[in-house]
């Protein structure tokens, strides 16, 4: 399952993206690409359509009119190829409250099938050494988003499309996350973000701000 | 064949397609549906004979009959629509079965409170767990869960979708429960008098009942070109067409 | 499959540590049949004519009590859609799903019920069909269920609304179930009960999931 690193796995495209919800259009005539290397930062204000668009992206959400490609194949029939692709992480976090760090991530991996020592190492790269085995009940909100972004220090996946990934974190977790994402975009991957959060510093950065002038 | 089949389905999906042409219909609609209802009342209520065990009494078959024929067709119909909703996404499909669901159900009440009336003179009682009576109940409870998920679901789409993944379970469930409850009923209640089940009926007692079936069927199909004629003028407000219209 | 295996082990561990989701319908299910001897009668020929059917509609109210929370925590948490957003076989995830329900609500009414058929003096030769009828028949209990449970997973009153919508679903497993509780009672035959029983299981195991999936990929398009 692991890609070939360098190769350009990442090749998602989306053409004259139109969608509305309740009567009321939130894009149109939206066309771009996502290609490795490439750090896609969706902007706007509250309501304009960004955590839309990335569950479009991400193959979740289907009532739109357009295109949305993965390597030249349109994104619904090759889904179950392209899932395995692509990491998502929606706004919330997937954390079972009476599950421990180690357990959720363990299920939270499963596709991957990784080993323990993965795990370990991952949970402790997050910042949750020694929280291993404490139920997430214990844990504040930025511990449990911790969990749930434990997965990116242990995913091959070639394409990460995350939503808000920075809320509850502290300073430190931002900066631990914007490192994470810098290294998934150098060694050929993509990522997709929804996020208020200021990322000038990482190098492959695009934004795409919807509302109003699109 | 196909090609119309083809040309007729695309023009079904059309609302303003479905708004036009219904228009020329209703007058003609509602003309067949009064005049068979009087026929077949008249003949059946005054011409044909009393049945030799039940006397009088047996004629409210000619508006229990049709209506739980018909209560039962309508659940499969309202299926029907809301499968070519949620594998084709035809907003018109979506849009007839929900308007079904309360029709279906009214016929379905009607069936069996005149089941219930009849039920007075024939059994003694008003109720008995006769097996159509209560595959009928069962029938109007199936209703009743489509009309609520359809009223709890918060988004429109989800409200029709909902109701067509459960209309479509209660399609297959019916024959399911259909059987269940007529072996039951076999098992509970050796043969007393059933209802409706005749082995031939004369003829006179079965031209009006036949009308009246036709009468309903017409009927319902009024109602539900009214209601969707509703539903379209509401769902397409915010059209040309209809602002054109309302203006003029 | 392996997000599917791994979420069958993960909903265990989750009934292990929280016990109240098993524990509260099979206390249900005994409190209901106490009922019946202290509102109808307690007469023991009485109560061994009704057992059957008593125990019958106590086993089904408590697999409904069970259920709403089947989905509802997935959707709620973001879990369901990560198996959504995996690629995996919905169809293969509702199966793994109420298997793990049929284990924490059906399976232990199942072992429980002979301490009921004392309670309301259910005859001796029908221990065998009580057993069997429940063991067949609580299975389609959670699959036809799942479908209920798949619908209102993302609405606040779910609760009762599943039990409007899945209850005239039940009634062809509970005309079976009891009929063959009560026929073993008798001493008649009653394989031919549990024959359309196990006939019901294999068409709810074909057909249920791609309801429930459908309806779950529902709550989550949004």
């Amino acid at each position: 399952m692991t890609p070939a690193k360098g190769a350009n796995q990442v090749n998602l495209q989306a053409r004259a993206l139109y969608c509305e919800r309740d009567d009321r259009q939130l894009f149109a005539d939206l066309s771009f690409s996502v290609c490795s290397g490439d750090l896609l930062q969706l902007a706007g204000p509250n309501g304009a359509g960004k955590t839309t668009l990335l569950r479009l992206l991400a193959g979740l959400n289907h009532d739109y009119t357009g295109d949305v490609t993965w390597h030249d194949q349109p994104l619904q029939h090759v889904y179950s190829e392209y899932a395995h692709q692509r990491l998502y992480l929606g706004h919330l976090s997937a954390v079972k409250k009476s599950l421990t760090p180690l357990e959720n991530l363990r299920w939270l991996m499963a596709s991957e099938v990784p080993n323990e020592d993965q795990l370990w190492g991952a949970l402790e790269e997050a910042g949750l050494a020694g929280f291993e085995e404490t139920p997430c009940q214990h844990l504040s909100a930025g511990q449990q988003r911790r969990v749930a972004l434990a997965r990116l220090c242990i995913t091959q996946l070639p394409l990460w499309i995350l939503d808000e990934p920075f809320t509850a974190l502290d300073k430190e977790g931002v900066a631990w996350l914007e490192q994470k994402m810098q290294k998934q975009v150098n060694r050929g991957g993509a990522v997709i973000i929804t996020s208020h959060h200021a990322l000038e510093g990482i190098h492959g950065l695009r934004q795409l701000t919807l509302g109003g002038a699109v | 064949m196909w090609q119309w089949l083809k040309q007729l389905y695309h023009r079904m999906g059309s609302p303003k397609w479905f708004y036009e042409i219904t228009e020329r219909w209703i007058p003609w609609l509602a003309i067949v549906a009064g005049v068979t209802a009087v026929v077949g009342l008249v003949l059946g209520l005054l011409y044909a004979p009393a049945d030799y065990q039940q006397g009088d009494s047996f004629r409210i078959i000619y508006i229990h009959v049709p209506a739980a024929i018909l209560a039962q067709s309508a659940y499969m119909m309202m299926a029907v629509a809301g499968a070519v909703y949620l594998i084709w996404r035809m907003k018109m499909a979506a849009w007839v079965a929900k308007v079904i669901a309360p029709i279906g159900a009214s016929f379905c009440l009607i069936a069996l409170l005149t089941g219930a009336i009849w039920g007075k003179p024939t059994w003694g009682t008003w109720w008995v767990w006769d097996a159509r009576l209560t595959s009928m109940l069962m029938l109007l409870f199936l209703y009743f869960g489509v009309m609520a998920i359809q009223q709890a679901m918060e988004s429109e789409d989800g409200s029709y979708k909902a109701a067509a993944i459960l209309a479509l379970v209660g399609v297959v469930n019916i024959p399911i429960i259909k059987y269940s409850v007529e072996w039951w009923n076999t098992l509970h209640q050796p043969a007393t008098l059933t209802l409706t089940e005749k082995p031939s009926m004369h003829p006179d007692m079965l031209w009006p009942l036949l009308i009246m079936l036709v009468s309903t069927y017409v009927l319902f199909a009024l109602l539900v070109i009214l209601r969707t004629r509703n539903e379209i003028l509401w769902h397409e407000r915010k059209r040309s067409w209809v602002k054109k219209m309302m203006e003029s | 499959m392996s997000l599917v295996i791994a979420t069958v082990k993960r909903d265990f561990i989750l009934a292990a540590r929280n016990p109240g989701e098993w524990a509260n319908p099979l206390m249900f299910f005994l409190m209901v049949a106490a009922l019946f001897p202290l509102a109808v009668d307690p007469d023991p020929t009485f109560l061994s004519k009704i057992a059957g059917g008593v125990i019958w509609v106590a086993a089904l109210l408590a697999t409904l009590l069970s259920l709403d929370s089947l989905y509802r925590a997935d959707v709620e948490d973001g879990s369901l859609e990560q198996c959504l957003a995996s690629g995996e076989s919905m169809y293969a995830m509702v199966l793994g799903k109420a298997l793990v329900h049929w284990c924490i609500s059906g399976l232990p009414l199942t072992l429980v019920s002979p301490l009921l058929g004392l309670m309301l003096h259910l005859p001796d030769e029908a221990y065998i069909a009580m057993v069997l009828s429940l063991a067949v028949g609580t299975p389609i209990l959670s699959l036809l269920g799942s479908v209920g449970a798949a619908l209102t997973a993302s609405l606040s009153s779910g609760g009762l609304l599943l039990t409007l919508l899945i209850l005239p679903l039940y009634i062809p497993v509970l005309i079976f179930a009891a009929s063959a509780v009560y026929h073993a009672g008798i001493g008649m035959a009653y394989n031919g009960q549990i024959a359309m029983l196990g006939a019901m299981l294999a068409l709810a195991i074909a057909l249920t999931p791609f309801a429930a999936a459908a309806a779950l990929k529902l709550n989550l398009s949004r």
